[in-house]
Protein backbone atom coordinates (compact mmCIF):
# COMPACT_ATOMS: atom_id res chain seq x y z
CA UNK A 1 0.00 0.00 0.00
CA UNK A 2 1.55 3.61 -0.74
CA UNK A 3 1.99 5.57 2.23
CA UNK A 4 3.35 8.94 0.73
CA UNK A 5 2.33 9.99 -2.76
CA UNK A 6 3.73 13.05 -4.78
CA UNK A 7 2.01 13.19 -7.88
CA UNK A 8 3.26 15.18 -10.50
CA UNK A 9 4.31 17.54 -8.39
CA UNK A 10 6.64 20.94 -9.96
CA UNK A 11 8.31 23.81 -7.64
CA UNK A 12 9.14 27.23 -8.65
CA UNK A 13 10.83 29.72 -6.77
CA UNK A 14 10.05 33.07 -7.66
CA UNK A 15 11.73 36.89 -7.53
CA UNK A 16 11.87 40.14 -8.42
CA UNK A 17 12.83 39.42 -11.68
CA UNK A 18 12.61 35.95 -13.05
CA UNK A 19 12.01 32.38 -11.13
CA UNK A 20 13.76 29.25 -11.06
CA UNK A 21 11.70 25.87 -11.71
CA UNK A 22 13.65 23.50 -9.10
CA UNK A 23 11.07 20.65 -9.24
CA UNK A 24 9.24 19.06 -12.57
CA UNK A 25 7.00 16.31 -12.49
CA UNK A 26 8.25 14.49 -9.87
CA UNK A 27 6.30 11.48 -8.90
CA UNK A 28 7.37 8.58 -6.15
CA UNK A 29 5.51 6.56 -3.65
CA UNK A 30 6.98 5.80 -0.35
CA UNK A 31 5.67 2.68 1.34
CA UNK A 32 5.14 2.17 4.85
CA UNK A 33 8.26 0.76 6.82
CA UNK A 34 10.53 1.72 3.22
CA UNK A 35 13.24 3.81 3.01
CA UNK A 36 14.68 5.66 -0.04
CA UNK A 37 17.39 7.73 -0.43
CA UNK A 38 17.92 10.71 -2.87
CA UNK A 39 20.89 11.17 -5.02
CA UNK A 40 21.78 14.07 -7.40
CA UNK A 41 24.31 16.68 -8.33
CA UNK A 42 24.05 19.91 -6.15
CA UNK A 43 20.85 22.06 -7.20
CA UNK A 44 18.78 19.17 -8.55
CA UNK A 45 15.96 20.18 -5.69
CA UNK A 46 16.83 17.60 -3.47
CA UNK A 47 15.68 19.87 -0.17
CA UNK A 48 13.17 21.47 -2.21
CA UNK A 49 11.56 17.91 -2.21
CA UNK A 50 12.08 17.49 1.68
CA UNK A 51 10.54 20.97 2.71
CA UNK A 52 7.74 20.15 0.29
CA UNK A 53 7.02 16.98 1.89
CA UNK A 54 7.28 18.61 5.77
CA UNK A 55 4.98 21.36 5.06
CA UNK A 56 7.37 24.27 5.32
CA UNK A 57 6.20 25.25 2.18
CA UNK A 58 3.53 24.15 -0.85
CA UNK A 59 4.50 22.87 -4.33
CA UNK A 60 3.27 25.33 -6.94
CA UNK A 61 1.96 22.13 -8.85
CA UNK A 62 0.63 18.31 -8.34
CA UNK A 63 0.09 17.20 -5.30
CA UNK A 64 1.51 15.08 -2.04
CA UNK A 65 -0.57 12.85 -0.30
CA UNK A 66 0.10 10.84 2.84
CA UNK A 67 -3.01 8.21 3.29
CA UNK A 68 -4.44 9.25 0.56
CA UNK A 69 -5.13 12.85 2.55
CA UNK A 70 -3.58 16.07 0.97
CA UNK A 71 0.03 16.31 3.45
CA UNK A 72 -1.16 19.37 4.59
CA UNK A 73 -4.43 17.62 6.09
CA UNK A 74 -2.70 15.09 7.29
CA UNK A 75 -2.08 14.44 11.31
CA UNK A 76 0.43 12.22 11.09
CA UNK A 77 4.12 13.90 12.27
CA UNK A 78 6.74 13.98 9.56
CA UNK A 79 10.56 14.46 11.25
CA UNK A 80 12.72 16.75 9.24
CA UNK A 81 16.50 16.57 10.17
CA UNK A 82 18.79 19.25 8.45
CA UNK A 83 21.65 18.90 7.31
CA UNK A 84 23.63 20.95 10.00
CA UNK A 85 22.08 19.79 13.68
CA UNK A 86 20.62 23.62 14.37
CA UNK A 87 20.49 23.07 18.34
CA UNK A 88 19.66 25.60 19.97
CA UNK A 89 22.75 27.32 21.90
CA UNK A 90 20.61 28.95 24.55
CA UNK A 91 18.98 25.90 25.57
CA UNK A 92 20.42 22.35 27.49
CA UNK A 93 20.51 19.15 25.50
CA UNK A 94 17.30 18.15 27.27
CA UNK A 95 15.28 21.20 26.66
CA UNK A 96 16.18 21.11 22.94
CA UNK A 97 15.25 17.48 22.54
CA UNK A 98 12.27 18.46 24.39
CA UNK A 99 11.75 21.06 21.72
CA UNK A 100 8.92 19.11 19.27
CA UNK A 101 6.58 18.64 22.84
CA UNK A 102 6.59 21.99 23.58
CA UNK A 103 5.55 23.12 20.30
CA UNK A 104 3.25 20.85 19.89
CA UNK A 105 2.11 20.88 23.68
CA UNK A 106 2.46 17.75 24.00
CA UNK A 107 2.92 17.61 27.77
CA UNK A 108 6.76 17.93 28.21
CA UNK A 109 6.84 16.70 31.63
CA UNK A 110 5.81 13.52 30.64
CA UNK A 111 8.18 13.67 27.64
CA UNK A 112 11.18 14.42 29.67
CA UNK A 113 11.35 10.22 30.38
CA UNK A 114 11.13 9.69 26.98
CA UNK A 115 13.93 11.74 25.80
CA UNK A 116 16.08 10.61 28.83
CA UNK A 117 15.64 7.82 27.62
CA UNK A 118 16.25 8.17 23.94
CA UNK A 119 19.27 10.46 24.94
CA UNK A 120 20.90 7.14 26.43
CA UNK A 121 19.47 4.73 23.13
CA UNK A 122 21.92 6.86 21.15
CA UNK A 123 24.89 6.86 23.91
CA UNK A 124 24.42 9.94 25.12
CA UNK A 125 23.51 9.33 29.13
CA UNK A 126 24.18 12.52 31.82
CA UNK A 127 24.57 14.95 28.85
CA UNK A 128 21.04 16.22 29.38
CA UNK A 129 22.39 19.17 31.08
CA UNK A 130 25.19 20.43 29.36
CA UNK A 131 24.84 22.39 26.49
CA UNK A 132 24.70 21.75 22.73
CA UNK A 133 28.04 24.01 22.72
CA UNK A 134 29.91 21.51 24.92
CA UNK A 135 29.41 18.58 22.79
CA UNK A 136 31.20 17.47 19.87
CA UNK A 137 29.76 17.37 16.23
CA UNK A 138 28.93 13.88 16.26
CA UNK A 139 27.40 13.93 19.79
CA UNK A 140 24.95 17.26 18.67
CA UNK A 141 23.64 15.39 15.53
CA UNK A 142 22.86 12.29 17.63
CA UNK A 143 21.18 15.23 20.19
CA UNK A 144 19.43 16.50 16.67
CA UNK A 145 17.98 13.06 15.84
CA UNK A 146 16.58 12.54 19.71
CA UNK A 147 14.90 15.28 18.68
CA UNK A 148 13.49 14.31 15.33
CA UNK A 149 12.60 11.48 16.66
CA UNK A 150 10.80 12.19 20.09
CA UNK A 151 7.48 13.20 18.14
CA UNK A 152 7.28 9.86 16.84
CA UNK A 153 6.82 10.95 13.00
CA UNK A 154 5.95 8.46 10.76
CA UNK A 155 7.97 9.59 8.41
CA UNK A 156 11.83 10.80 8.61
CA UNK A 157 13.08 12.90 6.35
CA UNK A 158 17.23 13.27 6.63
CA UNK A 159 18.99 15.97 4.40
CA UNK A 160 22.52 14.98 4.28
CA UNK A 161 22.48 14.23 8.05
CA UNK A 162 26.01 13.12 7.97
CA UNK A 163 27.84 15.22 5.74
CA UNK A 164 29.76 17.41 8.42
CA UNK A 165 31.24 14.62 10.01
CA UNK A 166 34.49 12.65 9.93
CA UNK A 167 33.65 9.38 8.25
CA UNK A 168 33.76 7.08 11.16
CA UNK A 169 31.42 8.95 13.28
CA UNK A 170 29.35 8.73 10.00
CA UNK A 171 29.36 5.54 9.85
CA UNK A 172 28.10 4.67 13.38
CA UNK A 173 25.65 7.13 12.80
CA UNK A 174 24.61 5.37 9.43
CA UNK A 175 24.09 2.22 11.96
CA UNK A 176 22.93 3.74 14.61
CA UNK A 177 19.85 5.56 12.38
CA UNK A 178 19.58 2.62 10.74
CA UNK A 179 18.97 0.05 13.21
CA UNK A 180 16.57 2.52 15.62
CA UNK A 181 14.40 3.12 12.27
CA UNK A 182 13.94 -0.46 11.70
CA UNK A 183 13.01 -1.33 15.49
CA UNK A 184 10.81 1.06 15.02
CA UNK A 185 9.17 0.77 11.62
CA UNK A 186 9.39 3.73 10.08
CA UNK A 187 9.68 5.26 6.56
CA UNK A 188 12.67 7.50 5.60
CA UNK A 189 13.78 9.71 2.74
CA UNK A 190 17.77 10.36 2.90
CA UNK A 191 19.16 12.93 0.90
CA UNK A 192 23.11 12.43 0.44
CA UNK A 193 25.58 13.14 -1.62
CA UNK A 194 27.37 9.98 -1.18
CA UNK A 195 26.87 6.73 -3.02
CA UNK A 196 27.80 4.27 -0.53
CA UNK A 197 25.56 6.20 2.15
CA UNK A 198 22.96 5.69 0.11
CA UNK A 199 23.22 1.59 -0.74
CA UNK A 200 24.13 1.08 2.55
CA UNK A 201 20.69 2.66 4.63
CA UNK A 202 18.06 2.37 1.77
CA UNK A 203 15.99 -0.16 0.18
CA UNK A 204 15.73 2.30 -2.79
CA UNK A 205 17.59 4.97 -4.45
CA UNK A 206 16.53 7.28 -6.69
CA UNK A 207 18.60 9.60 -8.89
CA UNK A 208 17.78 12.80 -10.16
CA UNK A 209 18.80 15.00 -13.11
CA UNK A 210 18.72 18.98 -12.74
CA UNK A 211 17.53 22.02 -14.44
CA UNK A 212 14.54 21.81 -13.37
CA UNK A 213 14.73 18.90 -11.26
CA UNK A 214 13.54 15.22 -12.48
CA UNK A 215 13.48 11.73 -10.67
CA UNK A 216 15.83 10.42 -13.89
CA UNK A 217 16.57 6.41 -12.53
CA UNK A 218 15.33 4.46 -9.70
CA UNK A 219 17.85 1.58 -8.57
CA UNK A 220 16.04 -1.46 -6.15
CA UNK A 221 18.24 -1.78 -3.50
CA UNK A 222 19.22 -6.49 -3.37
CA UNK A 223 17.06 -7.77 -1.08
CA UNK A 224 20.63 -9.36 0.78
CA UNK A 225 21.85 -5.76 1.63
CA UNK A 226 18.01 -4.56 3.03
CA UNK A 227 18.92 -6.18 5.84
CA UNK A 228 22.72 -5.83 7.16
CA UNK A 229 23.37 -2.82 8.96
CA UNK A 230 25.30 -0.16 6.63
CA UNK A 231 29.10 -1.22 7.77
CA UNK A 232 28.73 -4.90 6.63
CA UNK A 233 26.82 -3.86 3.47
CA UNK A 234 29.87 -1.80 2.22
CA UNK A 235 31.90 -5.14 2.92
CA UNK A 236 29.15 -7.43 0.94
CA UNK A 237 29.84 -8.33 -3.19
CA UNK A 238 26.81 -6.59 -4.68
CA UNK A 239 27.51 -3.35 -2.91
CA UNK A 240 30.41 -2.93 -5.54
CA UNK A 241 27.67 -4.02 -8.65
CA UNK A 242 25.28 -1.37 -7.52
CA UNK A 243 27.49 1.28 -6.46
CA UNK A 244 29.46 1.14 -10.40
CA UNK A 245 25.93 1.39 -12.01
CA UNK A 246 24.93 4.60 -9.94
CA UNK A 247 28.11 5.65 -10.35
CA UNK A 248 27.84 5.59 -14.56
CA UNK A 249 24.30 6.83 -14.32
CA UNK A 250 25.61 9.67 -12.06
CA UNK A 251 28.59 10.50 -14.40
CA UNK A 252 25.98 10.44 -17.76
CA UNK A 253 24.33 13.18 -15.49
CA UNK A 254 27.49 15.07 -15.39
CA UNK A 255 27.69 15.04 -18.61
CA UNK A 256 24.69 15.91 -19.89
CA UNK A 257 24.47 19.12 -17.72
CA UNK A 258 27.98 19.93 -18.94
CA UNK A 259 26.66 19.93 -22.54
CA UNK A 260 23.28 22.01 -21.76
CA UNK A 261 24.91 24.74 -19.88
CA UNK B 1 54.46 20.36 40.55
CA UNK B 2 56.07 22.91 42.27
CA UNK B 3 57.61 24.66 39.89
CA UNK B 4 54.09 25.29 38.09
CA UNK B 5 52.70 26.86 41.25
CA UNK B 6 55.62 29.24 41.37
CA UNK B 7 54.95 30.06 38.29
CA UNK B 8 51.42 30.54 38.61
CA UNK B 9 52.16 32.78 41.94
CA UNK B 10 54.58 35.02 40.17
CA UNK B 11 52.00 35.49 37.07
CA UNK B 12 49.75 36.79 39.21
CA UNK B 13 52.05 38.95 41.28
CA UNK B 14 52.59 40.52 37.58
CA UNK B 15 48.60 40.83 37.11
CA UNK B 16 48.25 42.52 40.71
CA UNK B 17 51.49 44.97 39.85
CA UNK B 18 49.84 45.61 36.69
CA UNK B 19 46.36 46.45 37.95
CA UNK B 20 48.03 48.94 40.91
CA UNK B 21 50.39 50.63 37.96
CA UNK B 22 47.14 51.54 35.93
CA UNK B 23 45.07 52.48 38.62
CA UNK B 24 48.55 54.90 39.55
CA UNK B 25 48.30 56.86 36.19
CA UNK B 26 44.57 57.35 35.70
CA UNK B 27 44.50 58.81 39.70
CA UNK B 28 47.64 60.89 38.87
CA UNK B 29 45.48 62.15 35.26
CA UNK B 30 42.68 63.13 37.82
CA UNK B 31 44.68 64.81 40.58
CA UNK B 32 46.98 66.79 38.21
CA UNK B 33 44.28 67.68 35.85
CA UNK B 34 42.07 69.25 38.87
CA UNK B 35 45.47 70.81 40.54
CA UNK B 36 46.30 72.33 37.38
CA UNK B 37 42.51 73.83 36.74
CA UNK B 38 42.70 74.99 40.87
CA UNK B 39 46.05 76.66 40.05
CA UNK B 40 45.31 78.29 36.37
CA UNK B 41 42.64 79.76 38.07
CA UNK B 42 44.33 81.11 41.09
CA UNK B 43 47.14 82.51 38.93
CA UNK B 44 44.26 83.77 36.74
CA UNK B 45 46.21 82.00 33.93
CA UNK B 46 41.87 81.63 32.66
CA UNK B 47 39.59 84.00 33.64
CA UNK B 48 38.16 82.11 36.72
CA UNK B 49 34.72 84.10 36.59
CA UNK B 50 34.08 81.65 33.26
CA UNK B 51 35.94 78.93 34.08
CA UNK B 52 35.66 78.78 37.80
CA UNK B 53 37.81 76.16 40.09
CA UNK B 54 37.95 73.02 41.67
CA UNK B 55 37.43 74.47 45.37
CA UNK B 56 34.76 77.19 44.54
CA UNK B 57 32.93 74.00 42.51
CA UNK B 58 33.13 71.97 45.45
CA UNK B 59 31.77 74.58 48.17
CA UNK B 60 28.76 75.54 45.87
CA UNK B 61 27.92 71.77 45.73
CA UNK B 62 28.57 71.39 49.33
CA UNK B 63 25.94 74.40 49.72
CA UNK B 64 23.85 72.88 47.52
CA UNK B 65 23.62 69.79 48.81
CA UNK B 66 23.33 70.77 52.41
CA UNK B 67 20.10 73.53 51.50
CA UNK B 68 18.85 70.32 49.42
CA UNK B 69 18.22 71.93 46.22
CA UNK B 70 20.43 69.90 44.36
CA UNK B 71 19.16 67.06 45.36
CA UNK B 72 15.77 67.73 44.32
CA UNK B 73 16.81 69.07 40.75
CA UNK B 74 19.25 65.27 40.28
CA UNK B 75 16.25 63.49 41.25
CA UNK B 76 14.10 65.01 38.94
CA UNK B 77 16.73 65.11 36.33
CA UNK B 78 17.41 60.94 37.38
CA UNK B 79 13.86 60.03 37.04
CA UNK B 80 12.98 61.35 33.56
CA UNK B 81 15.89 60.09 31.99
CA UNK B 82 15.62 56.62 33.99
CA UNK B 83 12.12 56.57 32.76
CA UNK B 84 12.99 57.70 28.96
CA UNK B 85 15.69 54.72 28.71
CA UNK B 86 13.27 51.99 30.36
CA UNK B 87 10.53 53.10 27.42
CA UNK B 88 12.54 54.32 24.66
CA UNK B 89 14.25 50.54 24.84
CA UNK B 90 11.09 48.55 25.82
CA UNK B 91 9.47 50.41 23.22
CA UNK B 92 11.76 49.83 20.71
CA UNK B 93 11.92 46.34 21.04
CA UNK B 94 8.31 46.08 20.81
CA UNK B 95 8.09 47.81 17.57
CA UNK B 96 10.88 45.77 16.42
CA UNK B 97 8.45 43.19 17.00
CA UNK B 98 5.36 44.08 15.54
CA UNK B 99 7.72 44.74 12.27
CA UNK B 100 8.91 41.71 12.28
CA UNK B 101 5.53 40.04 12.63
CA UNK B 102 4.19 41.51 9.63
CA UNK B 103 6.66 42.02 6.65
CA UNK B 104 4.02 43.86 4.89
CA UNK B 105 3.96 46.02 7.84
CA UNK B 106 7.69 46.45 7.96
CA UNK B 107 8.02 47.51 4.33
CA UNK B 108 4.90 50.01 4.61
CA UNK B 109 6.95 51.95 7.85
CA UNK B 110 10.37 51.49 5.86
CA UNK B 111 10.47 55.01 4.71
CA UNK B 112 9.00 56.48 7.42
CA UNK B 113 11.66 54.72 10.20
CA UNK B 114 14.54 56.38 7.45
CA UNK B 115 13.28 59.72 7.81
CA UNK B 116 12.80 59.53 11.65
CA UNK B 117 16.07 58.03 11.99
CA UNK B 118 17.27 60.15 10.22
CA UNK B 119 16.18 63.18 11.63
CA UNK B 120 18.12 64.55 14.93
CA UNK B 121 15.16 63.86 17.14
CA UNK B 122 16.18 67.42 19.39
CA UNK B 123 15.06 68.90 17.10
CA UNK B 124 11.45 67.97 17.94
CA UNK B 125 12.06 69.93 20.71
CA UNK B 126 9.66 72.74 20.38
CA UNK B 127 6.33 70.79 18.41
CA UNK B 128 6.79 68.08 21.72
CA UNK B 129 6.07 70.84 24.33
CA UNK B 130 3.78 72.17 22.35
CA UNK B 131 2.14 69.27 22.15
CA UNK B 132 2.64 67.59 25.52
CA UNK B 133 2.50 71.27 27.91
CA UNK B 134 5.30 72.06 29.23
CA UNK B 135 6.48 69.83 31.74
CA UNK B 136 7.76 66.36 32.79
CA UNK B 137 6.09 64.59 30.42
CA UNK B 138 7.70 66.53 27.03
CA UNK B 139 11.04 66.25 28.72
CA UNK B 140 10.71 61.91 29.12
CA UNK B 141 9.06 61.94 25.60
CA UNK B 142 12.15 63.32 24.88
CA UNK B 143 14.48 61.11 26.56
CA UNK B 144 12.63 58.20 25.05
CA UNK B 145 12.23 59.45 21.39
CA UNK B 146 16.08 60.30 21.20
CA UNK B 147 16.44 55.95 21.98
CA UNK B 148 13.64 54.38 20.57
CA UNK B 149 14.11 54.73 16.32
CA UNK B 150 17.43 53.58 16.89
CA UNK B 151 16.69 50.58 18.92
CA UNK B 152 13.85 49.86 16.91
CA UNK B 153 15.73 50.15 13.86
CA UNK B 154 18.91 47.59 15.50
CA UNK B 155 16.94 45.37 17.24
CA UNK B 156 14.69 44.62 13.80
CA UNK B 157 17.75 44.25 11.95
CA UNK B 158 19.07 41.63 14.54
CA UNK B 159 15.85 39.84 14.02
CA UNK B 160 16.15 39.29 10.62
CA UNK B 161 19.49 38.08 11.01
CA UNK B 162 18.25 35.35 12.76
CA UNK B 163 19.29 32.01 11.12
CA UNK B 164 16.22 31.05 8.86
CA UNK B 165 17.13 27.22 9.99
CA UNK B 166 16.03 27.68 13.83
CA UNK B 167 13.01 28.35 12.19
CA UNK B 168 12.48 25.82 9.93
CA UNK B 169 13.32 23.41 12.57
CA UNK B 170 10.28 24.94 14.41
CA UNK B 171 8.07 25.10 11.46
CA UNK B 172 8.52 21.12 10.90
CA UNK B 173 7.13 20.49 14.30
CA UNK B 174 4.33 22.77 13.46
CA UNK B 175 5.12 26.06 15.40
CA UNK B 176 3.06 29.42 14.81
CA UNK B 177 4.82 32.66 13.68
CA UNK B 178 4.72 33.43 17.53
CA UNK B 179 6.49 30.02 18.67
CA UNK B 180 9.23 31.04 16.31
CA UNK B 181 9.45 34.41 17.83
CA UNK B 182 9.44 33.40 21.11
CA UNK B 183 11.68 30.03 20.82
CA UNK B 184 13.98 31.23 18.35
CA UNK B 185 13.68 34.91 17.30
CA UNK B 186 13.87 36.68 20.54
CA UNK B 187 16.02 34.38 22.73
CA UNK B 188 19.06 34.61 19.80
CA UNK B 189 18.59 38.45 19.68
CA UNK B 190 18.86 38.96 23.12
CA UNK B 191 22.67 39.33 23.08
CA UNK B 192 21.84 42.25 20.76
CA UNK B 193 19.50 43.95 22.58
CA UNK B 194 20.99 43.54 26.11
CA UNK B 195 24.19 45.77 23.90
CA UNK B 196 21.72 47.91 23.44
CA UNK B 197 21.08 49.39 26.91
CA UNK B 198 24.41 50.93 27.10
CA UNK B 199 24.03 52.69 24.11
CA UNK B 200 20.44 53.98 25.20
CA UNK B 201 21.25 55.06 28.74
CA UNK B 202 23.88 57.52 26.70
CA UNK B 203 21.27 58.83 24.37
CA UNK B 204 18.23 59.22 27.04
CA UNK B 205 20.66 61.44 28.56
CA UNK B 206 20.97 63.70 25.41
CA UNK B 207 17.10 64.11 25.19
CA UNK B 208 16.22 65.05 28.82
CA UNK B 209 19.39 67.26 29.15
CA UNK B 210 18.18 69.29 26.03
CA UNK B 211 15.13 68.64 26.59
CA UNK B 212 15.13 70.26 30.26
CA UNK B 213 17.07 73.06 28.32
CA UNK B 214 14.17 74.03 26.15
CA UNK B 215 11.77 73.99 28.85
CA UNK B 216 12.00 73.31 32.55
CA UNK B 217 11.39 74.60 35.68
CA UNK B 218 13.87 72.03 37.46
CA UNK B 219 16.64 69.19 36.81
CA UNK B 220 20.40 69.55 35.74
CA UNK B 221 19.74 70.76 32.57
CA UNK B 222 17.43 73.48 33.75
CA UNK B 223 20.58 74.42 36.16
CA UNK B 224 22.87 74.70 33.16
CA UNK B 225 21.11 77.08 31.42
CA UNK B 226 20.26 79.23 34.54
CA UNK B 227 23.76 78.82 35.40
CA UNK B 228 24.83 80.24 32.10
CA UNK B 229 21.87 83.00 31.85
CA UNK B 230 23.02 84.78 35.44
CA UNK B 231 26.67 84.29 34.51
CA UNK B 232 27.06 81.64 37.20
CA UNK B 233 29.56 79.32 36.04
CA UNK B 234 30.78 77.36 39.10
CA UNK B 235 26.91 76.44 39.18
CA UNK B 236 26.92 74.98 35.03
CA UNK B 237 29.86 73.36 36.06
CA UNK B 238 28.89 71.78 39.06
CA UNK B 239 25.48 70.65 37.33
CA UNK B 240 28.53 69.16 34.67
CA UNK B 241 30.11 67.24 37.48
CA UNK B 242 26.67 66.17 38.52
CA UNK B 243 26.01 64.44 35.23
CA UNK B 244 29.10 62.84 34.63
CA UNK B 245 29.01 61.16 37.89
CA UNK B 246 25.24 60.14 37.62
CA UNK B 247 25.79 59.01 34.23
CA UNK B 248 28.67 57.08 34.85
CA UNK B 249 27.15 55.32 37.60
CA UNK B 250 23.81 54.70 35.22
CA UNK B 251 26.01 52.80 32.94
CA UNK B 252 27.90 50.45 35.29
CA UNK B 253 24.51 49.45 36.46
CA UNK B 254 23.06 48.93 33.31
CA UNK B 255 26.43 47.07 32.80
CA UNK B 256 25.73 44.89 35.79
CA UNK B 257 22.42 44.24 34.57
CA UNK B 258 24.39 43.49 31.08
CA UNK B 259 26.07 40.68 33.17
CA UNK B 260 23.44 39.45 35.00
CA UNK B 261 21.21 39.03 31.99
CA UNK B 262 23.84 37.31 30.07
CA UNK B 263 24.29 34.54 32.76
CA UNK B 264 20.72 34.07 33.54
CA UNK B 265 19.69 33.59 29.93
CA UNK B 266 21.97 31.25 28.20
N1 LIG C 1 14.72 29.82 -1.12
C1 LIG C 1 15.03 29.76 -2.42
N2 LIG C 1 14.80 30.81 -3.24
C2 LIG C 1 15.11 30.75 -4.53
N3 LIG C 1 15.66 29.70 -5.15
C3 LIG C 1 15.93 28.62 -4.42
C4 LIG C 1 15.63 28.59 -3.00
N4 LIG C 1 16.00 27.40 -2.53
C5 LIG C 1 16.50 26.72 -3.58
N5 LIG C 1 16.46 27.44 -4.72
C6 LIG C 1 16.90 26.99 -6.04
O1 LIG C 1 16.22 25.79 -6.36
C7 LIG C 1 17.10 24.82 -6.89
C8 LIG C 1 17.06 23.58 -6.05
O2 LIG C 1 17.57 23.86 -4.78
P1 LIG C 1 17.70 22.77 -3.62
O3 LIG C 1 18.21 23.47 -2.42
O4 LIG C 1 16.44 22.03 -3.50
O5 LIG C 1 18.85 21.83 -4.23
P2 LIG C 1 19.59 20.58 -3.57
O6 LIG C 1 19.42 19.45 -4.51
O7 LIG C 1 19.15 20.37 -2.18
O8 LIG C 1 21.10 21.07 -3.59
P3 LIG C 1 22.29 20.71 -2.59
O9 LIG C 1 22.71 19.32 -2.92
O10 LIG C 1 23.37 21.69 -2.94
O11 LIG C 1 21.78 20.87 -1.20
C9 LIG C 1 18.46 25.49 -6.98
O12 LIG C 1 18.65 25.92 -8.31
C10 LIG C 1 18.38 26.65 -6.04
O13 LIG C 1 19.13 27.73 -6.57
MG1 LIG D 1 20.14 20.60 -0.24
Amino acid sequence: MSFLTLDRVSHHYFYKNGYTKALENISFTLKEGEFISLLGPSGCGKSTILSIISGLFKQTEGHVTLENKPITESKLAIGYMLQQDYLFPWKTILSNALLGPKITNNNEDSMRQTALQLLEEVGLSGVADKYPTELSGGMRQRVALVRTLINDPKILLLDEPFSALDYQTKLKLEDLVGKLLKTYHKSAILVTHDIGEAIAMSDRILVMGSNPGTIAKSFEVPIELRNQLPLEVRKHPKYQILFDKIWAELEEKEKQKGRSS
Amino acid sequence: MKNDETLFTAYQKNLKRERKIILSWQLLILISFISLWEVSSKMYWIDPLLFSSPTRITLSLFERFINGSMFTHLSVTLFETILGFIIGTIGGVIIASSLWSSNRFSRIMDPYLVVLNAMPKVALGPIIIVALGPGYLSIITMGFLVSVIITTLTVYSAFNEVDPNYEKVLKSFGATKWQCFKEAVFPATLPTIISMLKVNVGLSWVGVIVGEYLVSKQGLGYLIIYGFQVFDFTLVMSSLVIIAILAAMMYKIVERIERWLIKNTK
